[in-house]
This record gives structure tokens, C-alpha cells and sequence, in this order.
């Protein structure tokens, strides 16, 4: 079943032709990649290998909803088509777990692309190496007047995100990136390719508290095919980002796979068993989730993310809830201004604000200097979503902690 | 030393050794064996401690008891 | 009939398996009762506690157990981790068991157990190849903490030894149900067959009484009653309890109507 599961709006005829090449072992660490002592992918992978969700019935989500504490049992049966007719009912539980953990408070932040350079050829991708795009790199000053103008804005969260290219952007320039965030932000995350646990570290010291790694898919026979070449090709050393991240000392890590590539319900139960396993082996860390669905890119406009509609995507946001009350939980400007209004409203508790995923978008005098990853579909500015917040009855909060070393 | 110099002056025949706090006269060459024997402990069901080190059982007919020697003997009694 | 779910259900504790979810406890009571008792409560694990021997041919407990009941000496009595070891290793050499339920206790008056000095000991021990019970107030960090130095199970109390109060740190035993990765057994303060039933339901892997059978009117029969609720509270808990009204589901507003595609 799960391998005649293709997205057929990512492939055009050069991606047909590439797709015939010979590629390099996809689950083979490549040198310098540090290999660490874990069994947690291979369980992860297992879980969702096993995953039967046409065995759960209504009864099975309902005695999830009854729990006080779920369980990967309980996480099952809110993913399968069996919850599906049950979203409303889902969804006041949902909403009366987000509210028991996290109040009325919605943290609001941007993110911020500093270079769209990437080595990895992701056939989904705006970014990839393959495609034809306008690319470029903010030097340190660039950077500093780009954080300058989000900082104006009333934000004190930033997400610094890069191409996957270790040579354009290697860790000294995020590193520097982070140590100029620290001047104008308190909550500082990163969102860039894998590295090694010394190198966490190392952009921890710089200021960065939380790493987020989209996995895309946790099915490795489909990610080969989505991922022809680059180091994001190897498939393990991406699944064991978290980990090392948290090896590194990082605060808090964020899983995310990116729906409508594969089978997005084995791929939400994956990221939830991933998340769950990391929480279990260390305590101390902050857990988050994204929640992306295929968008359209530059030279693609036909990418969508096929049988994930808003329904399964809400079905997925609550499941992620209900698994793990205490998480954070990042809604996309993927979505558009209706669809991420709902869902802070039930179980998302983070938000962005005047996203841009170009190069230099946020400063008077950089405007376009490197093209979009995907087209977003909310522009609201920081003001506008504050105000949209407010008016749910829920409360904006820029920073809820200090980073502390 | 110290024990051999008591042994001496009150007579080589008889040491002091203190068994489960109480301190008790015993004849010098004495086994751990031949003293949980002859005070009526059964092998199988005590543990012996001489100076806060456990005797293995194995070697109990080995093992002499010396003056000025500590010994506890325990047994399992009812607990929760 | 049982299922197969139950018959295949198995108590693991280092490298044995028992069938038995009851771990009786020995004390406060009559040698004459123990075999009695033992049978009635099915039990295949009795706790004893180590004591300076009497001298002379007084009976001795373990002429009392049968010989396939798994020996769990206890470290009562210790006060600290050093003691609690010294204590282990002494049961140890009288009945050749590695297990042990370490107790170590420095509070005369509500007797509850110290977790920084059972964590203690229990890295020692388990070492030293002990099967490490470890008894402890229900403590998550503490758990863990035992967990990461080779327990093999973990005993959050119920409430105060003999007290007969039943589950008070109910909420504290289902978290480390929850999250800990070992046999959580709960052990002092349950007081009735009814309190080891809830414990079983919520997820416990097996239940340790003494005191509520020790004190009962009839000690075989008790034994035979919690053995009972026991088996009860296991097999409710593998079928999975039955669904409950859902909270929050009073629907004001709906929340999902905004969904379009």
C-alpha cells in the first residue's frame, strides 16, 4: 500500500529522467556525518512501518478522548479515517487540552531566510539545486538590517533559515547570524541542514535554543525518491538531527513531516512516535511541531499536497495535541489566514507573522535579492495577526522565557 | 598485634570475640564452621560477617576466628 | 476461559517470569499462616527481612516457603545506601537470590522511604548483578534516576507503610505507569483487595501488601481475596477500560465549520 502512494503533481519530465539515474545509498552515513548510539529511528521507522489505521473504530478514539494520558495506542487511533467524522468532537478536547496547557497565549515569530543556497536536490522543492532560481546569501550586515526592520515590528522570536548548503552557509556564518540575533531577539530557533552534535552546540553557545528539522517523510523508500542528491539524501543522519541537537544542548527540538509526500497519515504518526521516544529518552527537552502541507514552488505551480485536505490536516494538529498536550505547535503561512485562525484556536499555539521566504524581504534597500522556497498564503503583517489574535480571545506573547546560557 | 598480645595475657587457650554484640569466650583455633555448628545456626539458613566482611559460606570450614573479631550472624525473618 | 492475551501475560523481573502479579509480604504474621497464605494469594514472590539470628534450632521462615517461590529479601532497616548494600549483600549469601527490594528509611515517624539513598544503592547493586526492586516515593525524577542505574522494576508506595490507606499518591504512580520504561509494582499502604484492583486497572504491573493481610481476620482468606482483585484489576486493564463521557464535549460553537476543501 504504501509505496503506490505518489504525489504525481512533483514530478515533471526532467524529475522522470533523473529519477532513472543511479543514486548513492540513501541510508549509508557519508564521512564527517557523526553516527550516534540510537535506537530510535529504527523504532520509529518500525511503528510507522506497522501502522495498520483501518483497524481502529470510532470506540478506539473515543476511549482515546477519554484518556487522561495517551499513549502511541491512543495517537493511532486519532490518526486513522476512523477519527475522521469525529473532528468536531475531537476538536473540543483538543481545544480544552491546548487551554489547559497553554492558556489563551499564542507565541507569535518569523521567520528569517538568510540564504537560498542548497546543495540538496529535493524534488519538491523551491530551493532545490536542480532548480532554476535566483540565489543569494546576506552578508553580516544584511543580516543585522534585515533583524533590525523584524525587531521594529514588535517581535522578539526569530527562526533563521538557510539553503542546505554547507559551503555557502557554513556553521561559523550561522553562528554569527545567531550571535547578531541575540542583540534584537530573546528567542532564538534554527531551522538548517544537519550537523554534528559539537557544531549544536557550538550555535547554542551562539545563541540558538531551538532546532527544527523537517523530516519530510519517515518512509525511506519514498524519501530516496524525493531526495536524489545532497547529504539531506542520507536518510539517518537527518532522522538523528534531533538527537544531536539535544546532545549539543539545544533546548528544544521541532519534527515535522511534510504532508502530501507520502502517506501523511503513517508520516504524522512517525513524527509523533519520533517526538515521543526523544521526550522519553530526554526529559528536559521542549518538544514542537510543524504542520506543512505541499505548496507550489517556482517552475512548479502544480505541487499540492493531494489527499491531505484541511480536514486531515486539522486531523493531524489535533493528534499531535491530544499525543502531546505540553508541545508547541507551529501553524505554516502555507495556510491561509482562515485556516491558521482555526487552528490556534483549537491546538496550534504558535504563529508567524509577515512571513517572507525570499532572500532579503523584510529591509527597505534588500528587497528580492534571492527567490521563494514555496508561495505562502497568509501576508498578514505582525499588527494584523496580533489584532486577528486578539479579537479570538487569545492572547499574543512575543518571548515567554530568557535564554539562559 | 594487638590481639595476639591480649591472646597472651588471659591465657592462649581461650579468645574474646564479640558475636552479634554480645562478646564471648572461644577456644583458640576455632572455625567459623565449628562455632555456628556448636551455637546451633544452621549453615543453609545464616550469613556470617566477620569484621563487617561476608565469610562465603564455601569457606567457613576454613576461616578461623581471631581475638578481638566482630561477627554477626543473620537470618531471614518475616518482613514486607 | 481465559484469552490469550491473559494466559501469554508475564511479570518479568530480570531474567524470570511469573505468571503471579502479587507479591506477598511476610511479616507481622505467623510462620503457621505463611504456606497457607502463599497458597491463597498464588503468590510466587514473598519478601523476607534479614535480622540477627537467634541462636539455637528456632524455626526458621524459610522451612515455611515452598522451595519454587522466588526469595525478594528486603533491606529494612537501612538508613542509608551504604547500609541497604552492606544489607543485600548478606541476604544474598543466605539464599543464593539476587533479588532484592531495597528500603532505605531514616524517618522513624511516617517511615517513608529516602530516594536519593535507594537511587544510591541502587547502582551499586545492580552492579553487582542484583535484580534491583528499589522502594521509593513516587517520583518521576527519582524513577528515572533509579531507572538509569539498573533497576529492574521501580515500587512507588501507595501511601505510608501500614497504613492501609490505599492509593493517596494515585496521580504520581499513574505518571510513572506513564512514563517510565520498567514494571512499575506498588507496594506499601494498600489496604483493601479493592485499592490492589485499582492499582492493577491503572497500568500497574503487579501489587505488594503485607500489613492489610497480616492484620485481616482470616489471613489465608485475604490472601485469597486480594490474589482475586489482582487478577481482576490485570485483566480489566488489558481489556482496556470502557469509554467514559468525553470531557469537554459539550459542543457550544462548533469549532470545525470553517473548513472548506
Amino acid at each position: 500500500m504504501e509505496n503506490n502512494h505518489i504525489n504525481e503533481s512533483l514530478l515533471n519530465e526532467s524529475i522522470k529522467e533523473d529519477l532513472k539515474q543511479n543514486r548513492i545509498d540513501h541510508m549509508a552515513y557519508l564521512p564527517g556525518m557523526e553516527a550516534i548510539d540510537s535506537t530510535v529511528m529504527d523504532t520509529v521507522v518500525a511503528a510507522s512501518r506497522s501502522y495498520d489505521y483501518d483497524k481502529y473504530t470510532a470506540a478506539d478514539v473515543e476511549r482515546a478522548l477519554a484518556h487522561d494520558n495517551r499513549t502511541p495506542e491512543d495517537f493511532a487511533a486519532l490518526l486513522s479515517p476512523a477519527a475522521t467524522p469525529m473532528l468536531e468532537q475531537i476538536a473540543q478536547v483538543a481545544r480544552y487540552e491546548t487551554r489547559c496547557h497553554f492558556g489563551n497565549s499564542i507565541c507569535m515569530f518569523t521567520p528569517l531566510y538568510i540564504s537560498n543556497y542548497c546543495q540538496n536536490y529535493c524534488i519538491y522543492c523551491g530551493f532545490n539545486c536542480h532548480n532554476k532560481i535566483q540565489r543569494a546569501k546576506l552578508d553580516y550586515g544584511e543580516i543585522e538590517q534585515e533583524m533590525q526592520a523584524i525587531a521594529k515590528s514588535g517581535l522578539q522570536e526569530i527562526l533563521i533559515l538557510t539553503g542546505e548548503s554547507r559551503a555557502k552557509s557554513n556553521v561559523e556564518y550561522i553562528g554569527e547570524a545567531c550571535k547578531i540575533a541575540r542583540k534584537y531577539f530573546r528567542v532564538i530557533g534554527i531551522e538548517v541542514y544537519p550537523m554534528n552534535s559539537d557544531e549544536y552546540a557550538y550555535l547554542h553557545k551562539c545563541g540558538a535554543d531551538y532546532v527544527t528539522v523537517f523530516q519530510e517523510t519517515y518512509n525511506p523508500d519514498k524519501y530516496e525518491t524525493l531526495h536524489l542528491a545532497g547529504n539531506k539524501r542520507i536518510f539517518p543522519y537527518r532522522v538523528n538531527a534531533q538527537e544531536r541537537a539535544l546532545m549539543g544542548g539545544m533546548r528544544g527540538v521541532g519534527f515535522a513531516a511534510l504532508l502530501g509526500l507520502d502517506d501523511f497519515r503513517k508520516d504524522a504518526f512517525a513524527t509523533g512516535m519520533h517526538a515521543y521516544l526523544l521526550q522519553r529518552k530526554y526529559p528536559h527537552a521542549e518538544i514542537a511541531f510543524s504542520c506543512p502541507r505541499l505548496r507550489p514552488i517556482i517552475n512548479n505551480d502544480r505541487i499540492n499536497p493531494m489527499d491531505v485536505h484541511e480536514a486531515q490536516l486539522l486531523q493531524v494538529v489535533m493528534a499531535y495535541r491530544l499525543f502531546m498536550p505540553f508541545s508547541s505547535i507551529t501553524v505554516s503561512t502555507r495556510e491561509n489566514p482562515r485556516v491558521r485562525n482555526n487552528l490556534v484556536n483549537i491546538a496550534a499555539t504558535k504563529i508567524s507573522a509577515a512571513s517572507k521566504t525570499g532572500i532579503g524581504s523584510h529591509a527597505e534597500g534588500l528587497k528580492d535579492k534571492g527567490d521563494e522556497q514555496f508561495e505562502i498564503d497568509d501576508s498578514r503583517s505582525v499588527e494584523e495577526v496580533y489584532n486577528d489574535l486578539l479579537e479570538l480571545g487569545l492572547q499574543p506573547v512575543m518571548s515567554d522565557y530568557i535564554y539562559v546560557g | 598485634m594487638h590481639g595476639a598480645f591480649r591472646a597472651q595475657r588471659f591465657g592462649a587457650c581461650k579468645l574474646k570475640v564479640k558475636v552479634n554484640g554480645k562478646v564471648e569466650d572461644v577456644a583458640a583455633g576455632t572455625t567459623i564452621l565449628q562455632y555456628v555448628e556448636s551455637a546451633g545456626y544452621r549453615v543453609d539458613r545464616i550469613a556470617v560477617e566477620v569484621n563487617r566482611n561476608i565469610v562465603p559460606k564455601s569457606t567457613y570450614a576454613n576461616v578461623g576466628l581471631h581475638d578481638g573479631d566482630s561477627v554477626e550472624i543473620v537470618s531471614f525473618c518475616g518482613g514486607g | 476461559m481465559q484469552s490469550k492475551e491473559t494466559t501469554q501475560d508475564k511479570l518479568v523481573l530480570g531474567n524470570k517470569e511469573f505468571d503471579s502479579r502479587f507479591i506477598l509480604g511476610s511479616g507481622k504474621y505467623s510462620l503457621e499462616l505463611i504456606k497457607a497464605a502463599i497458597e491463597n494469594a498464588g503468590a510466587q514472590i514473598v519478601t523476607l527481612a534479614l535480622r540477627r539470628a537467634n541462636d539455637g534450632g528456632l524455626a526458621n521462615i524459610l522451612d515455611y516457603i515452598p522451595d519454587t517461590v522466588t526469595l525478594l529479601p528486603n533491606t529494612s532497616g537501612a538508613r542509608n545506601a551504604e547500609e541497604a548494600v552492606r544489607i543485600a549483600r548478606l541476604s544474598r549469601e543466605i539464599c543464593g537470590s539476587d533479588f532484592i527490594k531495597i528500603e532505605v528509611i531514616h524517618d522513624s515517624k511516617y517511615l517513608l522511604p529516602d530516594n536519593y539513598e535507594t537511587a544510591k544503592a541502587t547502582e551499586t547493586l545492580a552492579n553487582e548483578g542484583f535484580v534491583v526492586m528499589p522502594y521509593m516515593y513516587p517520583d518521576l525524577n527519582a524513577a528515572r534516576d533509579m531507572q538509569n542505574a539498573g533497576a529492574a522494576c521501580i515500587m512507588p508506595l501507595g501511601s505510608p507503610i501500614g497504613s492501609n490507606k490505599g492509593l493517596a499518591t494515585r496521580e504520581f504512580i499513574q505518571i510513572l505507569i506513564d512514563e517510565i520504561d520498567l514494571p512499575i509494582i506498588v507496594d506499601a499502604g494498600i489496604g483493601r483487595p479493592s485499592q490492589a484492583c485499582e492499582a492493577m486497572e491503572m497500568g500497574a504491573a503487579a501489587v505488594m501488601a503485607n500489613t492489610a493481610i497480616a492484620t485481616a481476620g482470616n489471613v489465608p482468606a485475604m490472601a485469597e481475596a486480594f490474589r482475586k482483585a489482582i487478577e481482576a484489576g490485570r485483566t480489566a486493564y488489558l481489556a482496556k477500560l470502557g469509554r467514559v463521557v468525553s470531557k469537554g464535549a459539550v459542543a457550544s460553537d462548533p469549532l470545525t465549520g470553517f473548513l472548506q476543501d
